[in-house]
Parts: structure tokens; C-alpha cells; sequence
């Protein structure tokens, strides 16, 4: 991949009337704005408030854990205790939080002056919080109790407020999530500066182009299988109730639909920020950018036909489990593309071992074994063991703690002197990776043994035998939920007092990069030209033809 | 002393290869092997573990490896080589998953398949035999005059008359097939207790007892919501779904006392949702059979006395409705025994029962749990 053309038909836009430097007032961020920036930064800050909601109640459930006997809360409580925290994390907090990095850096990055639908975009953000709010709600009128998965029968049983509640919570974040995903896709296809090609955009782009894909193929099942459960809650129809003659499986296929290529709505764009925030530390080019890229379509395209990998137990024939098997392993194959075209691009280069890089490779370390423990899931045999254990419970949070959340506060570490202007503290951000990968490693990887052992999932009471390993993995909780303390202080402290950020403190190639810190209202002063390709490290002419961007910016204004 | 880094790479392949395989064989992750079956998932796990011991050595060592030998020294602001992929490494890398994926998942068809998963009697598609009745079988309000007499085997039968044959699961394995099974339990998953009932001998239990060294099948239903029948020690799992019948068909090899769990949440006593599976010689399970039926006949002699024996909660059901309103401690205390329950807690799961059904689904069915099952079960 080389493009180093200089546009030179492309004439400089257009000055913006405003004043060079203009900036949102603070309280303008508590308002509806339509500034993708401004909405940018609202997801990311709602979506951990709700982190930190979500990190509460699994320290609860961790809490239970610490005994073999369930004596912390009712088995009622406890039940909503694992529906509300999977549900937080899944759509108040990792889709919404990767929604936010893409509304910052998706214009910013193609060189746009916003999304494409601005409106539309502020829109999808503030049907968030109301969502979030009814899921706290229920918490205190009636826990969901059926899981985040919400099976029925079952979940037609535990009551009609709480799961109606739930119900609707996630239609609101569903139809969210799908207006960010249309705006996303649309801009990325649209509005690009003219001299940016498919194949020039940051990786970030192509994931977030696959991302998008995704959502808006999974979502409107996903609302279809909550539509068809609250009328057979409310209104006493019978899609899937058995007592009526429904059918509890079709729910079952229609929520994995969604809920596989979920996994990746939710790790996808954290595919892209490791693309981009490895080589910057590394100085060096990402190694296959095309693969990298396509591979990210290839794992959308096969994340939609792999998801009754979770129904291996179900009422599901022969066949089926077959050929869902096959699928799901064939998905380790773009999966390992990236995992080894990082490691080609670490190999060689010149590596800062700053916060960001430590989360991004942090996230290689850990991903690496959801990864694995993913496709040994895929096989049939041996998922007839491990299914609804914790086994799985390790699994899936190899891949989203390990995954996404690690990607997420990497994304943070990164781009946190563009968004505030100012740095992160290192010592304190070290600290963090250090109490977060210890305490991650410590919590989840006793859960593969206890799985493999046969300790069930979603349970308030266990065989005393398992206590050791449950108390280990209580501690790792306990060393997570401390280990965002120093996140916290040093978010906030940084983002008031914090050293000024210069505009590219990195120095860093992509477009994000080449204007002030942070941006002003309008993204750039001048639409800026591409002279180099996202990731040209180590190739001599950068260092000038950045100098000739900010020269021809300059010289214009 | 200087070594060709050739040499070294060789080096670190070689301990790499060797700890894979140690590893794959001494992971010591898994419990007792009580059945073929987990001999045969056993052996298909240690070769992915192997595999995935080597993958994860792998990409540790390279990351740990550029972590200390790529670090960017203080001072130094150049950047390194510009290098932007190469393709026969690409290939190479590419290729070699897929290979992997394909060698994993031909093992798994055929460890699937020694299991019984193709047996036809438990693999077929029953769904399209269903959808094609659906519109003009069973309307609801049929359905709902029928449930109001509770003595019918309400969620079972109405679906299941079209396909008698059917059941999704873990069938007959290729040296069992178009056998029939030396044994055949009738298992009901219900909140929070796995009922078994022998149709050879009309007994019922609360406790799984099988012979040792016999094809044993059992048929899966589920009374109000899903549940999960597994037997960990067995690599044996199966959802049992209100109105789907499934199957699990196995020959346990080891005499013992196994754990059976219930895997699926299906409220909020899930956890305490767990029995016993006894493997016994042929005699020692003839003994049992005798035992209870034995009590089963004096049971149905003497109907008044409920607390009679310890064993009584052996054939839970019928004593169900009882429960809460006469004596029901000494039941409990039986119960908290043989399950191995908190007592404490069998204090909150005995009337949570009948409670936890809403309106729409509290159908005499769920209300009174003790007679639909067993005319479904013994039919
Ligand atoms: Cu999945
Ligand atoms: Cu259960």
C-alpha cells in the first residue's frame, strides 16, 4: 500500500466564518448538539457511567461467589443482579462506548467536518440514557430475572414489570444503535475527502465499515424477537410460549441472530483502534493493510451465519450443529489475520511502552485466549460439555474484558489529548494496566477449570468443592473494581489540569491528528489534502510532506 | 559465545512443540471419565489443547519477545522499517488456521458421530414436521379449554403426537444403533428437581440409578421452563424444552456416584437445581429396582402415610401437594439430604413453586406439578 500522491487538483475549501479556534462551551455538552465531537464525548462519558454501574453489580455477584451458600442476596435479587450486569455491559456500555469513538474519530479522521445525518446522530445518543434509566429502574421495582438472553419460557415468568421493562429498555438502545450505524456507514461511504480512497482510510474506518454492516443487518431481528416476547408478556400471544403452542427456540435463533454478530458490534471497532494505535507506538507501517481491512468484512460476513453455535444444546438437529460448527471455526482464520499482522507490525519497530500501547498490547495478550477458547466452543463435542458454564463465562470475557474493554481504555489513553487537549498522567495510567491485567487474569482464568469441572453458570449456590477457584476469581473482581480508581482520578484530573496536549503529540500520520487539540467546532480550517498513507512510518518523506500540509493550511487561511 | 539466531529459533520451536504436548495430555482440567463418550471428547479437548498451548506460546513469546527486544530506547525519535506486509508470510499464516480449523473440525464430526449425534431418531429436523402443522392444529383457545383440566399431560402432548419418533439429542452410538436400549429412563425437568421414572418398572425417583456397562437412554422433557440435563463426568449435555422431547444415550463405564446439574437458568433457585446419578452393577441396580418397587406397593396400600420412610422422597410427586400443608419438615430434611441442599434454603424453594408462575403461564399444569407429569411421563 503506497499512496503518497499529492492532490493537487483539489483545491483548499472554503474558509469557515467562524472564528480559527472556536470551542463548545462545558455546558454545551449537556445539551442536545448536534456536534459529532461534543456526541463523541457524551457516549463515551454516559457509557461509563453505566460501566461503572455494571462493574457495581458484578462485584455483588462476585460477592455472592466468595461462599458456596447463597447468603448475600435473594435468589431473586441475585437473578437480576446477572440480567442487569450483562445487559449493561453489553448495550449501555461497550456497543454505545464504541459508538462514541466512532462518532469522534470517524469525520475526523476521513476529513470530514461532521456525520452525515448530525441530528439523527444526536438523536441515537440521547435515546441512551432514557434506556439506561429504565434498566435502573427495573432494578428497583422488579428485576429481569431471565438473563440477558431471556429465554422463555422462563423470562414470561418472572414477571410482567421487569422483563417488560427490559424489554423495552433494549428496544430503545437497539433503535439507537441502528441510527449510529446507518449515519457511521453513510459517512464513511460519503464523506471522505475527495483525495481519500477506500483503500487510504485508517483501519478504524473499515472496522467501523463492517460494524456498521453488522448492526443494521442483526438489530432489527434482534427488535423483531423483543417485539414478538412483550406480546406474548403483555398480550398473552403465544410466538414462543409452549403453553400455547410456540415455539421457545425460534426465540432462541432469532436472539443469536443478533446476539452472535453482537460479539463483534461490540469487538470489531476495537480491531480497528489496536490497527491504529500499534503502529503510531510502534513507528512502524501496519503489516498487510489490505488484510487487516478486508479481513474485518470477512469476520461481519461470517459473523452473521454462525449463531446457533449457541443453541449446540438446544433443540437443534444434527446437521445444523454441524455446519454451525464449521462456520464459527472458519472465523479464527480473519481473526488470526489481524492477531498476526499486529504482532508482523510490533516485530522491528520501535516500541513505547506508554498507556495506550501497554492496554493495546494487553489486549493482543488476553484477546489471544477468548480467541482460542472461541474456537474449541465451535466444536460440537466439546461444547455439549462446556455450554452454560463457566467455562463460557471465561470465554466471553476473555473476549470483551480482554477485548473490548482493553481496546477501550487503549482508544482512551490514545486519543485523550486529542479529545480534551491535554495528557493523560503516565505513572498513573501504568498503575491502571497493571492492577486491570493482573485482576482481569486473576478473575477470569480460574473460570475455565471450574467450568471444565462442571460448575454450571448463572447460579447463587455451588458444589463446596469449587470454593478456592470462586474466592481466586473474587479477589481478581475486587483488584478490577479498584484498578478504575486510578482510571477515574486520572481521567478527571487530566482533563482539567492535565499538561496541554500539542495538535500531534504522538506523531502520528491520520488526519485526526493534523489539526488543533482539541479540534475546533468545525474539525479543520482548512479540509486537509491526504500526502501520506495512515500508516507511511519510517518512509522519508513524511516528515516533509507533513511540513507541506500544515505549510499549504497555513499559507492559505 | 555467539549463537546463529537460526539456531535459537529452532530451539524455541522445539521447547515450544514439546511443552504443547506435555500440556496437552497433563492439564489435569477435566473430571473423571465415566462413559466412552468422555474418552472420546476427552481426547478431542487434549489435541485442542495441545494446539492452543502452541498458539498461545506463540504469540506470547513474540509479543514478550518485541516488547523487550523492539523497545524504543530513550533518545531515539526514528522510526522503523518501513515494511507493509509480505505476502508468502501472509499466505503462511492464513493457511495454517485453516488447516488447523478443518483438522478440529473433522475430529469433532467424528467424535460427534462415535457419540450418537447422528443417530436419525435423534437428529432430525423436527421443526419441519411442525411448522407444516401449526396453522391448523392447536388453536389457543383450544388449547386453553384444555389445560383447565389439570389432569391431562398438558405441555408435553399436544406438540408431540405428530412425531412420536423424534427426539434431538445424543442418540444411539454406530455399535448401538437399531438396538434397543438395555435401559430406558423417562427424565422431567421441573423448578428446581429432575424426576426419573423407569416405564419397565413404574418407579419414579428423584435420584438416577443405572447399571453399569448398559446402553442406557434417556428421554428428556421439560415440565414449565428449559432446563439442562448434564452429566459433567458423562461430557453430556441437553436442553430439555417444554412441548420438544430429547434424548441422551450413553454406556457408563465406571461405577460411582456422579453429580447431574442443571445448566440452563430456569429461576431463581437454578442452582439448587441438583441430583444424584448412581452407576451401579447389575445386581446392586436389580436390588434398587426391587427396593423400589417395593415401596411403591406399600406407598399405594397405605396412601394416608406421606412421611413414612426416608425413602419417600424417592417418589417425590405424589407427596408434592402435601408438602406445605402437612408435616413438611421431615420432608425437607430428606430432601436436603438426598439433593444435598441448604435446608434453609428448600424453606424458601418449597413455596416458591407454585408461586413463581405469572397468571398467563400458571396453568393447572405448573399449579399442581404432581399429576401432569407423571400420566405424561408413564404413557
Ligand atoms: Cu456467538
Ligand atoms: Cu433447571
Amino acid at each position: 500500500m503506497t499512496q503518497t500522491e499529492i492532490s493537487t487538483t483539489s483545491a483548499p475549501e472554503a474558509v469557515p466564518a467562524h472564528a480559527p479556534t472556536a470551542q463548545w462551551k462545558w455546558w454545551q455538552y449537556f445539551t442536545f448538539n448536534t456536534d459529532h465531537k461534543v456526541i463523541g464525548i457524551q457516549y463515551l462519558v454516559t457509557s461509563f457511567i453505566f460501566y461503572l454501574i455494571g462493574g457495581a453489580l458484578a462485584t455483588a455477584i462476585r460477592t455472592e461467589l466468595a461462599t458456596p451458600a447463597p447468603n448475600l442476596v435473594t435468589p431473586e435479587t441475585y437473578n437480576g443482579l446477572l440480567t442487569l450486569h450483562g445487559t449493561v455491559m453489553i448495550f449501555l456500555w461497550i456497543v454505545p462506548a464504541g459508538a462514541g469513538l466512532a462518532n469522534f474519530l470517524i469525520p475526523l479522521m476521513i476529513g470530514a467536518r461532521d456525520m452525515a445525518f448530525p441530528k439523527l446522530n444526536a438523536v441515537a445518543f440521547w435515546m441512551i440514557p432514557p434506556s439506561g434509566l429504565l434498566l435502573v429502574l427495573s432494578f428497583f421495582l422488579e428485576s429481569p430475572q431471565a438473563g440477558w438472553t431471556s429465554y422463555p419460557p422462563l423470562s414470561l415468568m418472572t414477571g410482567k414489570v421487569g422483563e417488560g421493562l427490559w424489554i423495552f429498555s433494549l428496544l430503545i438502545s437497539g433503535t439507537s444503535s441502528i441510527l449510529g450505524g446507518l449515519n457511521f456507514l453513510t459517512t464513511i461511504l460519503r464523506m471522505r475527502v475527495p483525495s481519500m480512497k477506500l483503500n487510504d482510510m485508517p483501519l478504524f474506518c473499515w472496522a467501523m465499515l463492517a460494524t456498521s454492516g453488522l448492526i443494521l443487518i442483526g438489530t432489527p431481528v434482534l427488535a423483531g424477537a423483543l417485539i414478538l416476547l412483550a406480546f406474548d408478556l403483555l398480550a398473552g400471544t403465544a410466538f414462543f410460549n409452549p403453553t400455547g403452542g410456540g415455539d421457545p427456540v425460534v426465540y432462541q435463533h432469532m436472539f443469536w441472530f443478533y446476539s452472535h454478530p453482537a460479539v463483534y458490534i461490540m469487538v470489531l471497532p476495537l480491531f480497528g483502534v489496536i490497527s491504529e494505535v500499534i503502529p503510531v507506538h510502534a513507528r512502524k507501517p501496519i503489516f498487510g493493510y489490505q488484510a487487516i481491512a478486508y479481513s474485518s468484512l470477512a469476520i461481519s460476513f461470517l459473523g452473521l451465519i454462525v449463531w446457533a453455535h449457541h443453541m449446540f444444546t438446544s433443540g437443534t438437529p444434527a446437521w445444523l450443529r454441524m455446519f454451525f460448527m464449521i462456520t464459527t471455526m472458519i472465523i479464527a482464520v480473519p481473526t488470526g489475520i489481524k492477531i498476526f499482522g499486529w504482532l508482523a507490525t510490533l516485530w522491528g519497530g520501535k516500541i513505547a511502552l506508554n498507556s495506550p500501547m501497554l492496554f493495546a498490547l494487553g489486549f493482543i495478550a488476553v484477546f489471544v485466549i477468548g480467541g482460542i477458547s472461541g474456537v474449541m466452543l465451535a466444536s460440537v463435542p466439546f461444547d455439549i460439555h462446556v455450554h452454560d458454564t463457566y467455562f463460557v463465562v471465561a470465554h466471553l470475557h476473555y473476549v470483551l474484558f480482554g477485548g473490548s474493554v482493553f481496546g477501550i481504555y487503549a482508544a482512551i489513553y490514545h486519543w485523550f489529548p486529542k479529545i480534551t487537549g491535554r495528557m493523560m498522567n503516565e505513572p498513573l495510567g501504568i498503575v491502571h494496566f497493571v492492577l486491570t491485567f493482573v485482576g482481569m487474569n486473576l478473575t477470569f482464568m480460574p473460570m475455565h477449570e471450574l467450568g471444565l469441572l462442571g460448575m454450571n453458570r448463572r447460579v447463587a449456590l455451588y458444589d463446596p468443592r469449587f470454593t478456592t477457584l470462586n474466592q481466586v476469581a473474587t479477589v481478581g473482581a475486587y483488584v478490577l473494581a479498584v484498578s478504575t480508581l486510578p482510571f477515574l482520578f486520572n481521567a478527571v484530573w487530566s482533563w482539567m489540569k492535565g499538561e496541554k496536549a500539542s495538535e500531534n503529540p504522538w506523531r502520528a500520520l491520520t488526519l485526526e491528528w493534523q489539526t488543533s487539540s482539541p479540534p475546533e467546532i468545525e474539525n479543520f480550517e482548512v479540509l486537509p489534502v491526504l500526502t501520506t498513507g495512515p500508516y507511511d512510518y519510517g518512509m522519508n518523506h513524511h516528515s516533509e510532506s507533513m511540513a507541506e500540509t500544515t505549510a499549504a493550511a497555513t499559507g492559505s487561511s | 559465545m555467539n549463537i546463529p539466531s537460526q539456531i535459537l529459533t529452532l530451539l524455541a520451536g522445539i521447547a515450544l512443540t514439546l511443552i504443547s504436548l506435555w500440556y496437552g495430555q497433563n492439564h489435569g482440567l477435566m473430571p473423571v471419565q465415566a462413559s466412552d463418550d468422555a474418552v472420546a471428547v476427552d481426547g478431542l479437548f487434549n489435541a485442542m489443547m495441545t494446539v492452543s498451548m502452541g498458539i498461545f506460546l506463540l504469540v506470547q513469546g513474540v509479543l514478550i519477545f518485541s516488547i523487550f527486544k523492539f523497545r524504543r530506547r530513550a533518545g531515539d525519535e526514528t522510526d522503523g522499517p518501513p515494511i507493509e506486509g509480505n505476502v508468502l508470510l501472509e499466505i503462511v499464516w492464513t493457511a495454517i488456521p485453516v488447516v488447523i480449523v478443518l483438522v478440529i473440525s473433522v475430529y469433532s464430526f467424528d467424535v460427534y458421530k462415535s457419540m450418537g449425534g447422528f443417530d436419525p431418531e435423534a437428529s432430525d429436523d423436527p421443526g419441519l414436521v411442525q411448522v407444516a402443522m401449526m396453522p391448523d392444529s392447536e388453536s389457543n383457545a383450544a388449547f386453553n379449554t384444555a389445560s383447565d383440566t389439570a389432569s391431562a399431560p398438558l405441555i408435553n402432548a399436544p406438540r408431540h403426537h405428530h412425531h412420536h419418533s423424534v427426539a434431538l439429542g445424543i442418540g444411539a452410538s454406530p455399535e448401538t444403533a437399531n438396538k434397543p436400549a438395555d435401559v430406558t429412563v423417562n427424565v422431567l425437568g421441573m423448578q428446581y428437581a429432575w424426576i426419573f421414572s423407569y416405564p419397565e418398572s413404574g418407579i419414579t425417583s428423584g435420584e438416577l440409578h443405572i447399571p453399569v456397562d448398559k446402553d442406557v437412554k434417556l428421554t428428556l422433557k421439560a415440565q414449565d421452563v428449559i432446563h439442562a440435563f448434564w452429566l459433567p463426568e458423562f461430557r453430556l449435555k441437553q436442553d430439555t424444552i417444554p412441548g420438544q422431547d430429547s434424548e441422551l444415550r450413553f454406556v457408563p463405564r465406571r461405577v460411582g456416584d456422579y453429580p447431574i446439574v442443571c445448566a440452563e437458568l430456569c429461576g431463581a433457585y437454578h442452582g439448587g437445581m441438583v441430583s444424584r446419578l448412581y452407576v451401579q452393577t447389575q445386581e446392586d441396580y436389580d436390588q434398587w429396582v426391587q427396593s423400589q418397587v417395593a415401596l411403591k406397593d406399600s406407598q399405594e396400600s397405605a396412601k394416608t402415610s406421606t412421611v413414612a420412610s426416608l425413602d419417600a422422597i424417592a417418589d417425590p410427586t405424589p407427596n408434592m401437594g402435601d408438602r406445605a400443608t402437612t408435616s413438611p419438615d421431615p420432608i425437607r430434611q430428606q430432601i436436603s439430604q438426598k439433593f444435598g441442599i441448604d435446608d434453609s434454603l428448600l424453606n424458601q424453594v418449597q413455596p416458591a413453586t407454585p408461586t413463581t408462575a405469572t397468571p398467563t403461564t400458571a396453568t393447572p399444569a405448573t399449579a399442581t406439578p404432581t399429576t401432569a407429569p407423571l400420566s405424561a411421563m408413564h404413557s
